[in-house]
């Protein structure tokens, strides 16, 4: 009895610890009262007031922007690499897919760095198309790990029957294989549109010329400090961001139930 | 039957050893030809060369007398039923029918005609729109087949399609498969390892075993004539017994000299001697040619399967009666029964 409630306490701190900073960042961003630490009572207009700052506008329509771009194409990219890799022999497999976790647990600021080096060093100019190109590439890694255990697990036998019945290679993939592989792209482009989302070190080396996406926008503020509205701007991030988890999740636990019937033919 | 329509003309696989090994043989246009050999040698490979899934690392193989060894599978005039069926499951069962109809952009309503009276033939009408998933086997199976056959290929592989079926099923469809390709009048080129599968359905039944054709011929001179100790083995229960022939129809064997059939081999030469257990007859201790104890006796639906000790050999034994085990009896052959096979192969 005694170690069960030692047990839950112990829970119950953890939890505190990961998610207080969280909710004391939501609490305050419906705060009237400008000075932390003082309750001024409940409101809505520092989310009023972030919808009417320029410069928040526009890093939103850069940040979403860049996602759908940056997921969508590196979601394509992603899919074809994956039928690429499982398509090989399992050495070479095997080298690219440790070639494809290097980006994956490198660290941010060295990629962000080294993307810098490289745009600067073919004179291209940092900006929206800069930072694109990087959340495309740190993206794609990602959106190969999802799709390629769908490959895995699909009957491999599928493309060869397509085949035998008359269809082009081309027609096989956008027949058979892509859809049978749909869910796996589907998660590769949330994971993706997510991760470029909140991505800050890299976006911030590699944008210039006025281009900023939301994280960005945050840090600067921050730097001139700490106002309302940064909380009301950062709550909004942790909704949107919560929601493509959810969405991820729930498309993920799908893909597993699918996979319980591949066996059985 | 008429004219070869497939031709493979000493065809060798090599992956890192080498898998088939000059293979050589045709198919007859309407010909049910079955490829029949135990696990790994080379079945599903030889079928695959045909398919178009491989290519052969030699040798040709020819479809209505032209090459075609490097035409690749959407072009060959020949569909599949694969081994696990491999059904597109997230199509329904008239999509999955329907998929090689809908390529060549055939006209909605004549696909519809087509996929029904397919599914008529293979007796699932009315499963038009069910998911694959909650197909049992026996009726993925059949699915298969029909997405194959309403392209009415030239010629159909099939590669142990009713392996995953029980007994009882398999023997069913074994018969529903068989009217299918005489309805239809296509090429079947079967695959499995079930010798009585390949003796029932087939026209013409090739042993393979690692990776050579060891006797293509019908099912009666298969299992009549086997050429070598293998087949004979293959084919149904055998005894196969050391022996010399000592002449033109004269054979010695378990220490006894017997009349035979067989001839043309040279003097002394020592041969396998192949007895069929249905072909040996149980009689009286000391009525027949040789003496033995019953050891072992197993009823098996229709026969009784018994093993009889000689002086130096265990003998199988198939009779609709019984002998009790520890019985001295005595075992009769004709000359007939006796198949002689040269070591050689
Ligand atoms: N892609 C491959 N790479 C290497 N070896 C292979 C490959 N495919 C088949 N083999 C080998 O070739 C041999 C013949 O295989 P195959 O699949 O043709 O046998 P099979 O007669 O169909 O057997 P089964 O009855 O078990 O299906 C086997 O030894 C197998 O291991
Ligand atoms: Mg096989």
């Amino acid at each position: 009895m005694v170690k069960k409630n030692i047990h839950r306490i112990y829970m119950f701190l953890v939890f505190i610890f990961l998610y207080a900073p969280i909710a004391v960042l939501v609490i305050y961003s419906f705060n009237d009262s400008t000075s932390r630490g003082n309750w001024g009572g409940f409101t809505f207009k520092w989310y009023i007031e972030l919808f009417q700052d320029r410069d928040i506008k526009s890093a939103l329509y850069y940040t979403v922007l860049v996602a759908f771009f940056a997921a969508s194409i590196s979601t394509i990219i992603g899919t074809l690499s994956a039928i690429g890799l499982y398509n090989l022999k399992k050495g070479p497999r095997a080298i690219f897919m440790n070639l494809n976790y290097l980006p994956v647990v490198n660290p941010d600021i060295v990629t962000g760095l080294s993307l810098m080096i490289l745009y600067l060093s073919v004179n291209m100019k940092l900006g929206f198309l800069s930072m694109l190109l990087s959340h495309i590439t740190f993206d794609i890694p990602y959106v190969i790990l999802a799709v390629l255990p769908k490959l895995k697990s699909m009957n491999k036998h599928l493309a060869e029957a397509a085949l035998d019945l008359g269809a082009t290679p081309s027609y096989a993939l956008r027949k058979v294989i892509i859809p049978e592989i749909m869910p796996g792209i589907i998660t590769g482009f949330l994971i993706a549109f997510t991760l470029s989302i909140d991505d800050f070190v890299i976006s911030f080396f590699t944008t210039g010329s006025g281009v900023t996406n939301l994280s960005i926008v945050i840090y600067s503020m921050a730097r001139r400090g700490v106002k309302p509205t940064i909380n009301a701007l950062s709550t909004l991030m942790l909704l949107a961001v919560l929601i493509l988890l959810f969405l991820i999740n729930k498309k993920s636990s799908l893909t597993n139930r699918d996979n319980k019937f591949d066996g059985g033919y | 039957m008429g004219n070869k329509i497939i031709e493979l003309n000493n065809i060798s696989k090599d992956y890192n050893v080498r898998v088939l090994d000059r293979i050589s043989l045709f198919v007859k246009e309407n010909e049910f030809l079955t490829l029949l050999g135990p696990s790994g040698c080379g079945k599903t490979t030889t079928l695959r060369i045909i398919g178009g899934f491989e290519y052969p690392t030699e040798g040709e193989i020819l479809f209505e007398g032209k090459n075609i060894n490097h035409v690749p599978p959407h072009k060959r005039q020949i569909n599949t039923v694969f081994q696990k069926y491999a059904l597109f499951p997230h199509l329904n069962v008239f999509e999955n029918i329907a998929f090689g109809l809908r390529i060549k952009k055939i006209k909605e309503q004549a696909i519809k005609e087509n996929v029904k009276s397919m599914l008529k033939l293979v007796g699932l009408s009315g499963f038009e729109n069910r998911n694959i998933e909650s197909l049992s086997g026996g009726q993925q199976q059949r699915i298969a087949i029909a997405r194959a056959l309403v392209n009415k290929p030239k010629v159909l592989l099939l590669d142990e399609p009713l392996g995953a079926l029980d007994l009882k099923l398999r023997k069913e469809m074994q018969i529903e498969l068989k009217n299918m390709q005489r309805e239809v009048g296509i090429t079947f080129v079967y695959v499995t390892h079930d010798q009585e599968e390949a003796l029932t359905m087939s026209d013409t039944v090739a042993v393979m075993h690692n990776g050579e054709i060891q006797q293509i011929g019908s099912p009666v001179d298969i299992y009549n004539e086997p050429e070598n100790a293998f087949v004979a083995d293959f084919i149904g229960e055998s005894n196969i017994i050391e022996g010399i022939m000592h002449d033109d129809y004269i054979v010695s064997f378990l220490s006894k000299t017997f009349k035979c059939v067989d001839y043309g081999f040279s003097r002394n030469e020592s041969v396998h001697v192949v007895l069929r257990p249905e072909d040996i007859v149980i009689v009286e201790e000391e009525a027949g040619h040789l003496n033995g104890i019953v050891t072992s006796s197993i009823f098996k639906g229709v026969h009784y399967e018994m093993l009889i000790q000689t002086e130096d050999f265990e003998m199988m034994v198939q009779s609709t009666y019984k002998s009790e085990v520890g019985k001295r009896v005595g075992l009769s052959f004709g000359p007939e029964d006796i198949h002689i096979m040269s070591k050689e192969g």
